[in-house]
């Protein structure tokens, strides 16, 4: 757990996505869009590839706000997803969560002010976190 | 086919309940690479989200493929637990088309048993036009 004094830096945090995690997440989630199985049909719509269900992504910021903060309760976890995060084939994707301890606002809750990023790329935008820390 | 913007404040039936058990928060939590647990993610909720979006595409005959998810928010009143049974209520908040694509944003209600609000969730869909 890290110091959640605001300004403090968060340490880095980068998870894998594979093809097998997306079967897995379609499952848990109900989403079944075939745009995160299936290649051909991913083209098909203009997509780079398969790509990750953008709410895999921010589940990844939900992991990394819990790992920082003990788990603390969120009262607030949204962004917008800017750009697609490609899953190859073989291998995986590797997402890093970042980011620095925001300010308190007047009803005690700390905000998280955080950059998700793909192989360098900013795949979620004006990500915004709020927890009970 | 365009979105019909007339669909705008317009409120969809609440979806069936969703039981927040523990096996289901374990899928969930193992296929975002956790392990299994009782503490439920804070992105769950989406399970009940989806299945609204899902009921709403389904009454309008969008295909699934053509939706991508341009924004996820959500605010807790309180954490979901285990032994929760949640509902969705989505409404329609806004239509417009850009580029060829339409922009649908939502607002989903997020209920327990007792039909007190859990969370709000919103959600924007892009709707990615062109030839079939």
């Amino acid at each position: 757990m890290t110091e959640l004094t605001p300004g403090a830096a968060l340490e880095p945090l980068t998870y894998e996505i594979t093809r097998a995690d997306l079967v897995a997440y379609a499952v848990a989630s109900g989403d079944h869009n075939p745009i995160h199985q299936d290649e051909e049909i991913a083209r098909a719509v203009g997509l780079p590839g398969v790509i990750a269900h953008g709410m895999y992504t921010l589940a990844l910021v939900g992991r990394a706000v819990a790992a920082w903060t003990d788990e603390a309760e969120v009262i607030e976890l949204g962004a917008k997803f800017v750009a697609p995060v490609v899953v190859p084939a073989e291998g995986a994707a590797r997402v890093t969560v970042a980011g620095t301890v925001g300010e308190r606002n007047d009803d005690g809750l700390l905000a998280l002010a955080l950059e998700i990023t793909a192989d360098g790329t900013k795949v979620l935008g004006a990500p915004k976190v709020l927890v009970r820390a | 086919m365009p979105i019909d913007a007339s669909l705008v404040g317009r409120a969809f039936p609440p979806t069936s309940p969703v039981p927040v058990t523990t096996e289901a928060v374990t899928a969930f939590a193992t296929a975002i690479g956790g392990g299994a647990t009782d503490a439920v993610p804070p992105t769950f909720p989406i399970v009940v989200t989806f299945a609204a979006l899902q009921d709403f595409l389904a009454a309008e005959q969008v295909e699934l493929s053509r939706i991508v998810h341009g924004d996820q928010r959500f605010r807790y009143q309180r954490p979901v637990v285990v032994g929760d049974e949640l509902s969705a209520t989505l409404t329609v908040t806004g239509v417009r088309s850009i580029g060829g694509n339409d922009i649908i944003a939502t607002s989903s209600e997020i209920t327990d048993a007792t039909g007190a609000v859990v969370a709000t969730a919103t959600a924007t869909l892009v709707h990615r036009g062109g030839a079939a």
